[in-house]
């Protein structure tokens, strides 16, 4: 590397800095519910300055940390590996933690609000138990026969890559809470318990494809999809996630996988 | 108040809770306790890999693993754990293969391998990929592969429940674990789970550090847990940090990426680990390129305005390569940073990473209450345990290993224990310390606020006990956390509702970090010597005449209340290397 491409760098932090190093005034628009209060939900404006690189979570736990300790959310590893915080951003499902202040506009309200089809327990806290149930009925894991080698497993490298892009999902329930389907009909699996029956059902290692099929052909199943793509606009681990279902659908027709 | 009773209670449900919680599960009776969901543990946070001489790429042995994480560990280790550690890491792996977890693989379709800091071939002689990885992700794919296989075997969890206090009963003459106490995050009610044998696999306790690559909430209530009810913290003074966080930010950049070729450089380009460790260079130790960094940065040679970071530079990589084995990291990169690192280095700088200390253990995850007795029905495993197999540093891919191997060992040896013991007795009103805790907090009008004081601790802490300490500094920090915890008394919460009352948890969650950055700080300003990543600026080698044994922390209360520290120390194990200089 030449020292050229380092000054350029410095040239280009420091002019990022500059821009940084000015806080700007944001309006935090946030959902507020809590049924120990009121019944009924309302938004609530908070005025702060943030840096516009910090993340949404850092504007939420300024307003928590300085104004309000009151306001309720989910939050743990704070750069997107984590899937706790998953919520509506200016009306579009994202991490907090993954989405930068001036990223989405601090000009105007920047809205948070709860992710959608999931009971709300208080503020941006959702009952995610529904969730982790289509999860968990899918047979998430490795369904093997017969006697396990003494060591490893085999698989080719373009075995392991088949099913690669579903290895991804963090469980953040951003897909599943933006699919229309999801918010009519709460039976239905949802992307997210797709995608993860999809990571085994390509895995060239398991034995419980046509079982985990099974479940995926129930009328609450792979079918319900209308292939809308909120669910891959919305995944923060940029996960094909349409595709995916729409590869689980070929499978149930063909039987290959 | 509820009352649930298990044979075995697992506190945590990152890997080592859930490794531990397969075995229990299938032997004994099992409620897991999270104050999380299990997938949210910050094991998933985890990049680079899991070390294990399988010898797939090329010649390798556990003998010369285990004298990495002996050297590693700059001889604090206990030799014979160290020997376990690399011994099992085979079928650790195999375990987690067998498990479903998509390991990266070979052209032959084994498990891959990579090089690591401090993973030699030969006791020194080169880097040796020892390192199985799933892309840059290992951590996450391991806590998917248990947590899906902890609902195979349909293992019971408790998510979102606070353990808030260890219970301890006199039985014939000695202390034992009768359960523990939680606070339920949704409805603010306080449950005890009787159990005749706890495992606390709770994590570590970065966040008492501003620039550091844990989560919010590893904040080390398991270790204040027992710490309070007497039980000692082992080698708390060792804390690592780890090269290559993102400037400012702390978040982690697997030291993967330096060991798939990517350089560090100062402000004039200079691939300056060339200096400090001729042979493995950018892959030595974690302490040793964390201090080669701020040597630098002290120097002169800090790239930016500031001169307060240097360079990952990942440019010569073929972007297929970073795309194939480092695909998160480099997203990191662009999404915090805004930095394409294709063509850009990435600024960094060490972040606070890593508890090596925490509840000493034996090496079947039993927990100790002085140097040699056992506290019966009570184990540890994973960041809050101290077994000690990290001794003063820890080596890259040692602590996916070290949850697997001892959350497997404590998970057997807990359900064993309560299959065979009966229900120990509860003590006399045994909510009774979370009761008083939470109504205090909850109903306190002091000034004090909770924001405030994690803040200022989190300054003192970074400032004073980093990768450079001084007896003045750590005196500094140790006088500067007393009056931090006097006004945590004062300390109130907005929140005074039952139903998830998160600004509650986090005033819970400071007193704990503020207990443990004094034990820390203590524990530092003891150790006379540099060794690992306790580094003395006014006591600049290691001093093995004097130092060659493990702290010792208790608390210790007098007939006013009077709160202290005592500190003892515990031998070393040492079986068949002798301390060595330590070189690169």
């Amino acid at each position: 590397m030449s020292t050229a491409t380092l000054d350029n760098n410095s040239a280009a932090l420091n002019a990022a800095e500059a821009t940084a190093s000015h806080l700007v005034a944001i309006t935090l628009r946030v959902r507020r519910f809590n049924p120990e209060v009121s019944a009924d939900a309302e938004w609530v404006d908070y005025q702060i300055q943030v840096d516009p690189k910090e993340r949404v979570l850092d504007a939420l736990h300024k307003v928590k940390w300085e104004i309000d300790g009151s306001l309720t959310f989910r939050r743990s590893c704070a750069h997107g590996v984590c899937g706790s915080d998953a919520m509506r951003i200016n009306g579009k499902n994202r991490l907090a933690c993954k989405t930068l202040i001036k990223d989405v506009n601090p000009e105007k309200p920047i809205t948070v609000e709860p992710i959608k089809g999931l009971t709300v327990m208080k503020d941006l806290v959702v009952d995610m138990e529904p969730f982790f149930q289509a999860y968990k009925d899918v047979m998430p894991f490795l369904v093997t026969k017969g006697n396990e080698p003494t060591r490893e497993r085999l698989q080719s490298a373009e075995d392991r890559e088949r099913f690669d892009d579903t290895t991804k999902c963090i469980l953040c329930a951003a897909c599943t809470s933006s699919c229309p389907v999801f918010w009519n009909d709460g039976q239905y699996f949802g992307p997210a318990a797709i995608v993860n029956a999809h990571r085994f059902i390509f895995d060239s290692r398991d034995e419980g494809g046509e079982q985990r099929l099974e479940i995926l052909n129930d009328k609450d199943g792979v079918w319900r999809c209308r292939t809308t793509f909120n669910c891959t606009d919305a995944c923060p681990r940029g996960i094909e996630v349409t595709k995916a279902i729409q590869e689980v659908k070929r499978a149930l027709i063909t039987r290959r996988f | 108040m509820q009352i649930h009773t298990y044979d075995t209670v697992i506190v945590g449900a990152g890997g080592a809770g859930m490794r531990a919680a397969i075995e229990a599960t299938k032997r004994s009776r099992t409620a897991v306790l999270t104050k999380l969901y299990p997938t949210r543990s910050h094991t998933g946070a985890a990049q680079g890999g899991m070390a294990a001489a399988l010898a797939n790429v090329e010649e390798d042995n556990w003998e010369w693993h285990t004298f990495d994480t002996i050297k590693g560990g700059d001889y604090l280790v206990d030799q014979d754990a160290a020997e376990i550690l690399a011994k099992e890491a085979i079928d650790a792996v195999l375990d987690l293969e067998k498990m479903g977890l998509p390991f990266n693989r070979t052209p032959e379709g084994r498990i891959d391998q990579r090089r690591f800091g401090g993973h030699t071939r030969n006791h020194g002689e080169a880097a040796v990929r020892r390192s199985c990885y799933a892309a840059d992700r290992t951590g996450h794919m391991i806590l998917q592969t248990l947590y899906q296989n902890c609902v195979k075997e349909g293992v019971e969890f408790f998510n979102e429940f606070y353990v808030l206090d260890q219970l301890l009963t006199e039985v014939d003459g000695e202390r034992r674990s009768a359960g523990v106490v939680a606070y339920e995050l949704a409805t603010g009610e306080i449950h005890v789970f009787r159990a005749k044998a706890v495992i606390y696999a709770s994590g570590g306790t970065g966040k008492f550090f501003k620039v550091t690559s844990n989560a919010h909430t590893l904040t080390g209530d398991g270790q204040a847990a027992v710490y309070r009810r007497g039980l000692p913290l082992e080698d708390m003074e060792f804390f690592q940090f780890h090269p290559t966080g993102i400037w400012r930010m702390g978040i982690l950049l697997t030291e993967g990426a330096r060991g798939e070729g990517g350089i560090l450089r100062n402000k004039d380009g200079e691939r300056f680990m060339e200096k400090y460790a001729p042979v493995m260079k950018d892959l030595a130790s974690r302490d040793v390129v964390s201090r080669a960094i701020y040597t630098e940065i002290r120097e002169g040679r800090g790239c930016g305005p500031e001169g307060d970071h240097v360079y990952l530079d990942l440019t010569h990589l073929p972007p297929e390569q970073l795309d194939a084995k480092l695909p998160d990291i480099t997203e990191f990169a662009r999404t915090y940073l805004g930095i394409e690192p294709y063509t850009d280095p990435i600024p960094i700088q060490p972040t606070a990473h890593y508890a090596m200390g925490g509840i000493p253990t034996n090496v079947m995850g039993e927990v100790l209450s002085d140097n040699t007795t056992v506290v019966p029905g009570l184990y540890a495993a994973g960041e809050v345990a101290c077994v000690s197999v990290h001794g003063a540093n820890r080596l890259g891919t040692n602590s996916l290993l070290d949850i697997n191997v001892f959350g497997r060992r404590s998970g057997i040896a807990a359900a064993e224990y309560a299959l065979a013991h009966e229900l120990p007795p509860l003590p006399e009103d045994p909510a009774a310390f979370v009761e008083e805790q939470v109504a205090r907090l909850r109903d306190s009008t002091g000034t004090e606020k909770v924001a405030e004081l994690r803040s200022e601790l989190q300054e003192c802490m970074d400032a004073n006990v980093m990768v450079f300490r001084t007896e003045q500094t750590i005196k500094t920090a140790v006088e500067k956390i007393g009056e931090l915890r006097e006004r945590y008394r004062n300390v109130s919460v907005q929140d005074k509702g039952r139903r998830y009352n998160t600004d509650l948890l986090e005033a819970v969650e400071l007193g704990n970090l503020l207990d443990l950055a004094e034990v820390m700080a203590v524990s530092a300003l003891a150790r006379k010597e540099s060794r690992g990543g306790h580094y003395r600026e006014d006591y600049p080698n290691r001093d093995d005449v004097n130092f060659m044994r493990h702290t010792m922390a208790y608390r210790e209360v007098d007939a006013n209340g009077v709160e202290s520290i005592r500190l003892d120390y515990k031998p070393v194990v040492q079986t068949r290397y002798q301390p060595m200089e330590r070189k690169y």
